[in-house]
Parts: structure tokens; sequence; C-alpha cells
């Protein structure tokens, strides 16, 4: 394994108070490394989530800490948080959210225009990433445009133009069909993931278990096991 | 322009639809409130017509006139006191009244008679035909050639008429700088035959008018002219009076007032709905935006941009329609009253940033409440 990427310790999210109480995550650790492709799998309402959001400086948790690269992000205040989320962690939203009014050039350059890059300097730069994940020629085109697997694609250049450290995926095979489902990850494992770059992804397709490298398993709120890609217990 | 404006500029005009429904919406209200506030800008002004016209730096009167039309005379000692204030350049009689013209076809016509003091004709319009001098002659009166001077049969020079059983003559066409608010046609004459013509009350003097030796002079004529137990107005005063007094004293005011809030609430309506469904439909695209890395400043500089650009564009729009039937009405229809003034673009521009601040708050509170951890969540 490399070298240390994030390391929760002790999360606990609750929503609600008194008899609407619900505890989403309880008392989770773990670690995940650079240069690996861990999977939180569980069924729905197991906390996976609402785990992701805590490591990603989305949801503050009720108690314990995130420490990613040395740093205590919930330490941090508000724009910090921000910030952290801008350079160090690359989306992919379980529906994409590429702006329909946005061509595909510019979904992609949002990272790099809110990072205050120049505007052409920026589409160039995503230009590069459309053309990592196979898609240059749609550059100029509308999501709407695309088929669900290229918007797949592209919400990936999106997440990978600010060459991020982490990067955390939602259901990324939720809404697509099982080969294409299966290509994709396959073409992340294989162009995207890299020694320096960590990438956590949530999922409860088991289809595409192949390509983890370890998957963490919840359910109700609890890491119940972490096994390896190849499905064996740590 | 800004990364993250060109961003939300292109969100907005991407979306042609709303784009066009929120421009429609804004355009539509600064064109009602516009045409609404010109359209009483336009009476105001001709209501002034005769203080415009004459053009006399002081207006001497009673204190209780409210309009040029409702002069209450004064007696003659009155200009000769006002001659006699320190800095009084010189002072001169007006009148100013209505009579009946019997026009050749016998037809009954109502006029507007000023008479100008016979000695300096001071107030005299700019002539179009004839001589000046010709007022002098017996029945002589000058025509204004305006909007209403069909109503006198389109007179020309040496023209006749009866005026309270006298005889008129035209000798002189002029034109004036403006028209007046009442639909009847104006004649000129000499003070003289002005109150001899026209049935008087025991003093004649409707305004007296006074031109200072300087503009120091002006407030203490003002005050001097107070002690007699009369009123002194410079001539932008005596504007704004009369203007009060259709504003606030003849319910002109209030009418175009409720139905300029009326374009208003119709424009914040359209454009405030229409923006809030631009923001709905975009909300989750916000959320994305501030889960990458947003903060919650730049997306209110982003809602605050759409909904600036939106509404000045709108407003751009507006002003140019307004400004369009406007000029084209006059074209058609010379009496038309409508005048965009510098208070009208202002007042509709401040109505428009008040619709553009509106609409903003409500996208920037929804905006501002989501969170990413909801886009997680789907």
């Amino acid at each position: 394994m490399g070298n240390l990427a994030i390391k929760a310790d002790a999360l606990v999210k609750w929503f609600g108070e008194g008899q609407t109480k619900t505890v989403a995550v309880r008392d989770v650790s773990f670690e995940a490394y650079f240069g690996e492709m861990l999977y939180i799998e569980g069924p729905s309402g197991s906390g996976k989530t609402t785990l992701l959001s805590m490591i990603s400086g989305i949801l503050r948790p009720n108690s314990g800490s995130v420490t990613v690269e040395n740093k205590d992000i919930w330490s941090l205040p508000a724009d910090q948080i921000a910030d952290f989320r801008l350079n160090t962690v690359g989306f992919v939203f379980q529906d994409y959210h590429l702006f329909p009014r946005l061509t595909t050039v510019e979904n992609v350059a949002i990272p790099l225009i809110l990072k205050k890059v120049d505007w052409n300097e920026a589409l160039k730069m995503s230009l590069q990433y459309l053309e990592i994940v196979g898609l240059k020629d749609r550059a100029p085109l509308f999501p709407t445009k695309l088929s669900g697997g290229e918007q797949q694609r592209v919400a990936i250049a999106r997440a990978i133009v600010s060459s991020p450290d982490i990067l955390i995926f939602d259901e990324p095979t939720a809404s697509l069909d099982g080969d294409t489902g299966r290509r994709i990850v396959d073409f992340v494992k294989k162009n995207i993931l890299n020694d320096k770059r960590c990438i956590l992804i949530v999922t409860h397709d088991s289809r595409i278990f192949e390509y983890a490298n370890r998957i963490m398993k919840m359910e109700d709120g609890k890491i119940t096991g972490i096994v390896t890609g190849g499905g064996h217990e740590e | 322009m800004n990364g993250i404006l060109r961003i939300a500029f292109k969100l907005l005009i991407n979306d042609k639809g709303k784009f066009a429904a929120l421009l429609v919406g804004i355009t539509f209200a600064v064109f009602l409130m516009v045409m609404m506030t010109s359209m009483f800008a336009g009476i105001l002004h001709r209501s002034s017509s005769t203080v415009i016209n004459i053009g006399a730096t002081i207006w001497v009167m009673d204190p209780a006139v409210n309009t040029v039309a409702s002069s209450i005379p004064m007696p003659d000692y009155i200009l000769d006191a006002v001659r006699s204030i320190d800095g009084v350049k010189y002072a001169v009689p007006l009148y100013s009244g209505g009579a009946l013209v019997k026009l050749r076809s016998g037809i009954y016509q109502a006029a507007t008679v000023i008479g100008l003091d016979d000695a300096s004709l001071f107030g005299r319009p700019e002539l179009i035909e004839g001589r000046i001098e010709d007022i002098y002659a017996e029945n002589a009166f000058v025509v204004v050639k305006d909007t209403e001077f069909l109503k006198l049969n389109n007179p020309t020079l040496g023209s006749e008429f009866e005026i309270n059983d006298h005889k008129g003559v035209v000798v002189g066409i002029a034109k004036v700088t403006s028209g007046g608010l009442f639909g009847i046609p104006t004649l000129y004459t000499t003070y003289k035959r002005a109150i001899q013509y026209i049935p008087s009350t025991r003093y004649t003097i409707s305004y007296i008018l006074v031109e200072p030796k300087s503009a120091d002079a002006v407030q203490h004529i003002k005050l001097q002219v107070k002690q007699l137990g009369y009123e002194a107005l410079t001539k932008d005063d005596f504007i704004q009076k009369i203007s009060r007094f259709y504003k606030y004293q003849t319910g002109l005011g209030i009418n175009v007032l409720l139905m300029t809030v009326i374009s208003f609430i119709v424009g914040l309506s359209i454009s405030g709905q229409t923006f809030y469904t631009f923001i709905l439909e975009n909300l989750e695209k916000f959320g994305a935006l501030k889960a990458i890395g947003a903060k919650g400043r730049e997306l209110v500089y982003m809602i605050m941009f759409q909904a600036t650009f939106t509404c000045l564009t709108g407003y751009g729009l507006g002003i140019g329609l307004s400004s369009i039937i406007i000029a084209f009405a006059k074209l058609r229809l010379p009496s038309y009253a409508a005048l965009i003034t510098y208070g009208n673009l202002v007042f509709a521009f401040v109505m428009v940033l008040i619709i553009a601040g509106i609409s903003s708050y409500i996208g920037i509170r929804k905006v501002i409440r989501i969170e990413p951890f909801d886009i997680f969540r789907g």
C-alpha cells in the first residue's frame, strides 16, 4: 500500500434530535491510501454516503476527526474547507450534475474557473482532460447531447481536471448499464488511479467489485468488514 | 469578465426560454412604468406651458394661485410697489384669462388670452408669420400655431374673428416652446386690449413679471414681495408649485402612482417568479458547485450578476421601446403629452434595481440554504 491519504477516526454523525434522532454513522474509523481504489459498499441507509460526505469536507461530523494529508479538515474555517474540496477532492456525483446550459468543455473547466484560472487557459486544459476520457470531439456539445456513459466520463474529466489527490465517486454505475459501468470503472482504474491519488467509490454494484483494491462493508452506520478486491477478509 | 460570472452569464443566456421570459417581464414593467411616468411628466410640463413660454425670471402673484389659469388679479399699486423694490431691474404686468372666440363659421371656441405689457411686450412669442409691431394695430391678436391652432379654423394673417363682441384680427402667427394642457388655442395681445376686451374684475393684473438686477437680488425681492402680502416665485419655483398642485391636489398624482405601482408589481411578479423557477431548476447545480468548492459568496455574486444583468438589459429594452412608442405617437398625434425626463429614467432604474434586489434575494436565500450533502443524498 502507498502512503496514508485519509485517516478517519471515531466518526459519528446523527440527524435530528430527541425522538427523531437517527444515527447514520457510529464510531467509524478507517484509513485509505494513495494508489488504492477503496469501495464503500452497503445497503441503502447504511451510512456510506454520510461517511463519504464527512471525509470529503461536505458534512461536519458530530464527533471524530478526518485527517487528509496530515490536516484535520474539520478544524479548518469554512472557507478553507471549501478550498480543501476545490484543491484536494474531485467529485463524481451519482447524477453527474453537469450543467445542461454549459458546453462539455465548459463543464469540465468549472473547478479550474473556481480556482481563478483564466477562462481560455481553463478551456485549453479541460480539452486535454476531455482527450484523456476520449471525448475531445464532444467538447462543444451540450451534455444533453451525450449518452449516459459519455456524461459520466465528462464528470470524471471535471473531477480530475484540477489534479485532486482524492477522488470521490458516488454510485458511479447506478445510471449506467452493466457493460458501460464496467468500462468506466476499468477506465478509471487504468487511467486515473495512480500512486499519488486515492479513489473512494460508494457503490452497491457487485459487478464492479473486481476493480477494487479493498471493499469496506457498512451496515447500520458501522463498518462490518474490509475485504480485498479478491473478496478476502483483511 | 471574471470566470465565475462568465459561468453565471452562460447559465442565464443559454436558458433561452427563461431568459426571454425574464426579459419580457422586466421590459414590460419598465415600459409601463416609463409610459405612465412620462405621461405624467408631459402633463406636468404642459401645465406650466405659459410659465415656460413667457420665460420671466420672477413671477409675482397672489399666494393662493396654484396654476397659471387660476390667477387672482392684483391691484395696480402692487406693480408700482414691486418696481420700487431694490434689485428689480424692471417689472411688467401680465394678463392671463379665458375668452370665447366666435369664428367666421359662427362656431364658438374657448381660447386663452395672454395680455403682454404694452410698452415692452415682455414674454412675446417668436413669430413665424407677421411683424410683432403690428400687435399695436387696432384689434390685433397673435395666434399661437400649436396643436390647437386648427380649432381656430387655421387662421392666416388678416383672418378676423369676434372675441366677446369685439372684432379681432390676426396680425401674427407664432410658435412657442411648450403646448398647453387644456386643449384650447392661445392668443396674444397687448395688456390694455386684453383687459378692455375681456370682462375683468376690479383688479386686472394677473401676474407681475420681474427681472432682477442680479441673481443675488432674487431672495431680497421674494422677501419684499412677501411683506406686501404676495408671493414672488422664480420660474422654476412656479413650475414646481404647479406640479405639486397637480400631483397632490387633483388626484392625478395618486392615479398615476397607482398605475406605476401596478406596473412595478406586474414586473416584479413575472421576473421574480421566473427567476425563482430558474434558481429552483439550477438549485442542484448550485449545490454541486458548492460541493466542488465554490464559496457561498461566489454563488451570491453569480445570482446577483444574473439578476442585475437581466434587469439592466430589460431596463434598456423597456426604455428603448417606450422611447420608440412615444416618438412614434408624437409624430402621429402632436398633442400627445408624454415626455421622458431624467427623473423618469432614474425612477424606472431604481424600480428595476429593486426588482433585481428582490429577485436576487429570493434566489440567494434558496441557494445559501442548499447543502452539498443534499446533492450526495440525491
